[in-house]
């Protein structure tokens, strides 16, 4: 079936307003079925041993103590996992994460696990397993581990992306390059240069529900996994693999997702779960505590990066340059590379140069999290774009707008910008009410862009029209941020009928063709563009049949505002027959009616925002208040325009987190200190203002409406925006996030004694 | 694990007094229950006191207010009287933790709990709290400061319970105050705090003065020369001065992942003389 993705400027009449999702009573009332909600009877509690050591070679492990405990149904160890990846390097990191192999690589890392009767049994067991280590040297920061002198995490890395293979092993595992022009010659024609170096601390996704699982390993070589998760057909694709099963022949049905933010992209209990069902013969329901989610699963990575900018009088940047360093966990990773991509994407360069390093470190294994590394690259550019447009004596929003990519741009990463909302946004901040208002002592204003490039992938969805008239549309893509609401409007448009009358629901793995899973900003855009191609196919059988009851050529019949009209002047006296009409003769016509669509939606456009915010820094304690906040950003076109503004809200609150108190406080015994969302600080209601929104639509060019990806752009500015109020409000350049309150205590003790 | 509810204070003495495991007493329960989610304590027995007589009131005494062991945060901080009286107290006690925790949690769990960022602790040391202690040999009131020994532990010996926590009542001219230091705005446990409670002579000099710093030194600090350098005074800047220096002179702080050492030292001295101004505008001070 030929599918035109192309936009078309059509008039809408469901997308763009506001209905109540379907999800909504079920979340609001407790129905709604999370990870940990699903049951199966004769079901074993799971419970996961964990290494306290950073570092250490596994010695041995006795689990025969534990196996002789009344209750015990099964242990497993790495044993019990045997490594089926077959040379495939990112599958074998992922089995050693699930569950350590030779060496535990950060505290929290998988040794052993139990399947027992109740969780009191599962607990004693872990108590009796004995393990034999022999501890290493750590290293947990970033700089440390990239220095030469560190210890080896994994002896047999050598440097990619070298020009000469290293002659020595080290932790940095890659090294990346972006850019374009001559940089040396650019900063020799600038007028003015900020050169500075900057760090972020680790951060957590943070999701409110922790990873949750129930996993049926049968005899028979079948599989079922109700799972909590991004990705329920990768997940089925990962965990078939490790397992040695037929990926057919595993189910994976997700639950509703209580967040994930990336940090439900990746298997961690499931393969384990899969493991200790095999083993035991039943069914195994494993859910990890929040210690476990905060030591074991995420985080994204802590950085170092130096920035160099130099410009002109007028304000023309010359040249940029950075080199980034981010932390992937004892893992290869490829995080520095992205973050060298968006470092300077917002602009328009003639001398652009990025180098990016990925280093190892006796942390967990870094995980996606929303916008990865995005927001970090994003802190030490904008900062240092800022304090340079002060030394030229620019206007901070006027000097972004004369470098701001456009149209045409080639961007820093490579490819060259169609139509793009980077320059939209900052005319539209110039003239926000926000940036007018004034300002009372102590407060500092600051503002800040940030681009995410967004994704496309695989995409199956079937759209199936019952007999009453009513539509049910099943896609692949888990429903994270409202998109059943989103797609039902999407349906609804294209049908031409009331959103009322269609039911999405998330399919399972074996009701669907594959699907990528949801991230990248992907699923509304991507699983959009399938619903209206099925929608599409549905139609043209739905003129079909509506031919066939008239009996005139099916040419001759048109589908206009959920009917079937015949054209032309010879049917004048034919009433058009709507999609009901046709649905209710369906069995006699051809039987039922439904249409399918399955595609790679390619062409997600790139996203851009820039954010404004007001801080209140009290001098003598250096606690911080965001007293105001605003978000513009392009959305291509808001299908549901409160769940893109909750998107906006949502990335910014994270932002907010992560620039003021969130960070991985690790001790000298390389021992997460916080492991509980006690002390690691995302903030509470009563620490957010109400966060204004303005949502920007340039249509995206390679989707019929125009839509782009919105759910992760929204957290790329936070960290620079706050970072440039506070260092507004303070007068002191703030350099290190978080910005807590001892570290801007600091700042000002140290700019004070001069 | 044994969960008993006695109805008199002397048999949940002698329950605690015969017990050979750890025992643990529950009242509201949000550091117990914690701690044993976590799998830090496993008491083989919890004697739970809300069913002791008088264990849930607030009683007004001509000495002033005697409030039971169980009594809810939440309830103290509707109490008009207390309020009134005790102010800083008050609001102490509705910092804990969160709306929900404040339904549960008492000031002499608090106490017990012997945590050096117990909320309510530097505020009932300013004070001058008194603790009524019950055990075996019968009953002794002390100075809630000689509670906490250190971060978890209490000189309480075994068998023994605190049934309630005295406060005095107030003269004319009388104000005291309390603010904690966290990153957050509620929901969060204090990097460093300050109490303050002073009473004033007719002419608005200060007549006496306590001060008490928390996590700042592992148990709750009264810091005696910080309450001698305000009496006398009307908090004129300098004195000011003299009183953040000698709180950031008297902590005994660590880093840890809550606050660094120069961090606490020097917002310790920051917020005693807020709360002092605080105290002070109370007890009618100008």
């Amino acid at each position: 079936m030929n599918f035109d993705p192309r936009f078309s400027g059509r008039q809408f009449a469901s997308v763009g307003t506001r209905p109540i999702r379907p999800d909504g009573i079920d979340k609001v009332t407790g129905r709604a079925r999370y990870g940990a909600d699903f049951n199966m009877a004769g079901q074993l509690v799971g419970r996961v041993l964990r290494s306290p050591h950073a570092h250490a070679v596994i010695k041995s492990i006795d689990t025969s103590k534990a196996e002789k405990l009344a209750g015990v149904k099964a242990v497993i160890t790495a044993k019990d996992l045997p490594d089926l990846t077959d040379g495939d390097a990112a599958m074998y990191d992922i089995l050693d994460n699930c569950m350590a192999r030779k060496k535990a690589l950060y505290d929290g890392h998988a040794v052993a696990a139990v399947a027992a009767i109740d969780a009191r049994i599962a607990r004693q067991a872990l108590k009796l397993i004995e393990v034999e280590y022999e501890v290493l040297p750590h290293v947990t920061d970033v700089d440390e581990a990239a220095h030469h002198h560190a210890p080896l995490i994994n002896d047999q890395v050598f440097t990619e992306g070298l020009e000469e293979k290293p002659a020595k092993p080290s932790n940095i595992t890659k090294r990346t390059q972006f850019g374009h022009g001559d940089v040396h010659k650019g900063f020799a024609e600038a007028d003015f240069v900020v050169e500075r170096s900057f760090k972020t601390e680790q951060t957590h996704q943070g999701y409110i529900e922790p990873h949750a699982c129930v996993a049926s390993v049968n005899a028979d070589g079948t599989a079922d996994l109700w799972v909590c998760t991004q990705g329920h057909f990768v997940y089925r694709q990962h965990c078939a693999q490790l397992l040695g099963l037929e990926a057919s022949k595993l189910r994976v049905t997700s639950s509703e997702i209580g967040g994930g933010f990336g940090g439900k992209t990746h298997v961690w209990a499931e393969p384990v779960a899969l493991a200790l069902s095999r083993k035991a013969g039943r069914p195994v329901k494993l859910v990890m505590t929040r210690d476990e989610v905060f030591r074991a699963s995420g985080p994204t990575s802590a950085t170092s990066i130096d920035v160099k900018i130099g410009a002109r009088k007028d304000g023309t940047i010359t040249a940029a340059e950075a080199t980034l360093r981010y932390s992937s966990g004892p893992y290869a990773g490829s995080w520095a590379e992205i973050g060298a991509m968006t470092a300077f994407a917002c602009y328009k360069l003639e001398n652009v140069k990025t180098v990016g390093y990925e280093v190892l470190v006796n942390r967990p294994k870094t995980a996606a999290y929303r916008a990865p590394s995005a927001p970090m690259a994003a802190f030490a550019v904008e900062s240092a774009v800022d304090e340079l447009a002060k030394e030229i004596g620019m206007d901070a929003v006027d000097f972004r707008i004369k470098n701001a990519a456009q149209e045409g741009t080639r961007a820093s990463y490579g490819p060259v910008y169609g139509p793009i909302g980077i320059g939209p946004t900052l005319e539209a901040v110039k003239h926000h009410p926000h940036m007018k208002a004034p300002l009372k002592e102590n407060q500092g204003r600051g503002m800040a862009c940030g681009f995410w490039f967004n994704f496309g992938g695989q995409t199956c969805t079937d759209l199936n029209i019952g007999m009453d008239g009513s539509v049910s549309l099943a896609v692949g893509t888990v429903d994270v941020g409202g998109s059943r609401a989103s797609l039902s409007l999407v349906a609804a448009e294209e049908l031409g009928i009331d959103y009322s009358h269609v039911k999405a629901i998330v399919a399972d793995t074996s009701s669907l063709g594959y699907n990528d899973m949801t991230d990248g900003s992907r699923g509304t855009f991507s699983s959009s563009m399938a619903t209206i191609s099925a929608a599409r196919n549905a139609i043209k059988i739905l003129r079909e049949r509506a031919a066939q009851m008239w009996d005139v050529p099916v040419d001759d019949v048109h589908w206009e505002k959920g009917h079937a009209i015949a054209k032309g002047e010879k049917y004048g006296n034919l009433s058009p027959l709507s999609l009901k009409d046709i649905a209710a003769k369906s069995g006699t016509t051809g039987g039922p009616i439904a249409g399918h669509s399955e595609l790679v939606a390619d062409g997600a456009g790139v996203s851009f925002a820039t954010h404004i915010c007001d801080v209140e820094v009290d001098p003598e304690t250096g606690s911080t208040r965001v007293i105001r906040y605003t978000v513009v950003q392009d959305a291509g076109k808001a299908v549901h325009p409160t769940y893109v503004e909750g998107q906006y809200q949502g990335g910014a609150a994270q932002g907010i987190g992560w620039a003021l108190n969130e960070e991985y406080i690790y001790g000298k015994d390389g021992r997460l200190q916080n492991a509980g969302f006690l002390d690691y600080r995302i903030p509470v209601c009563s620490d957010l203002p109400m966060i204004d929104t303005q949502i920007l639509e340039i249509p995206n060019p390679n989707h019929p409406y125009g839509v782009r990806g919105v759910g992760e752009t929204s957290i790329v500015p936070p960290l620079a925006a706050i970072a440039n109020a506070v260092s507004n409000a303070v007068g002191v350049r703030m350099t290190h996030i978080p910005m807590s309150p001892p570290r801007i205590l600091a700042a000002l003790d140290a700019e004070r004694e001069g | 694990m044994r969960y008993i509810r006695p109805l008199s204070i002397e048999d949940a003495v002698g329950e605690l007094a015969k017990a050979v495991g750890p025992a643990a007493i529950l009242a509201g329960g949000s550091d117990l229950l914690v701690r044993m989610k976590g799998g830090f304590i496993e008491p083989e027995l919890i004697v739970d006191i809300k069913r002791i007589g008088g264990l849930g009131d607030i009683t007004e005494t001509a000495d002033g207010f005697r409030i039971g062991a169980a009594v809810p945060c939440a309830v103290l901080g509707e109490n008009k009287a207390v309020r009134k009286a005790w102010p800083g107290v008050v609001e102490a006690a509705n910092l804990i933790g969160s709306k929900q925790v404040q339904g549960r949690c008492t000031i002499t769990g608090n106490l017990c709990n012997a945590s050096p960022a117990a909320d309510s602790v530097p505020a009932l040391v300013a004070a001058g709290a008194k603790a009524v202690v019950a055990g075996p040999s019968g009953k002794r009131t002390i100075a809630v400061e000689t509670v906490p020994t250190g971060p978890g532990r209490t000189s309480l010996a075994k068998g023994e319970i605190i049934e309630a926590i005295l406060l005095d009542k107030r003269p004319e001219h009388a104000g005291d105050a309390y603010l904690r230091f966290i990153p957050r705005t509620e929901m969060d446990i204090a990097v460093v705090s300050a109490g303050v409670n002073l009473t004033l002579d007719d002419h608005g000099a200060i007549k006496t003065a306590r001060v008490a710093l928390g996590a700042a030194a592992p148990t709750v600090l009264l810091v005696e020369e910080a309450g001698q350098v305000l009496v006398g005074s009307k908090l004129d800047e300098a004195t000011l001065e003299r009183l953040a220096k000698i709180c950031s002179g008297a902590c005994r702080p660590i880093d840890d992942k809550r606050g660094t050492i120069e961090f606490r030292r020097k917002v310790a001295g920051v917020l005693a003389q807020r709360a002092a101004a605080i105290a002070y505008k109370r007890a009618g001070g100008k």
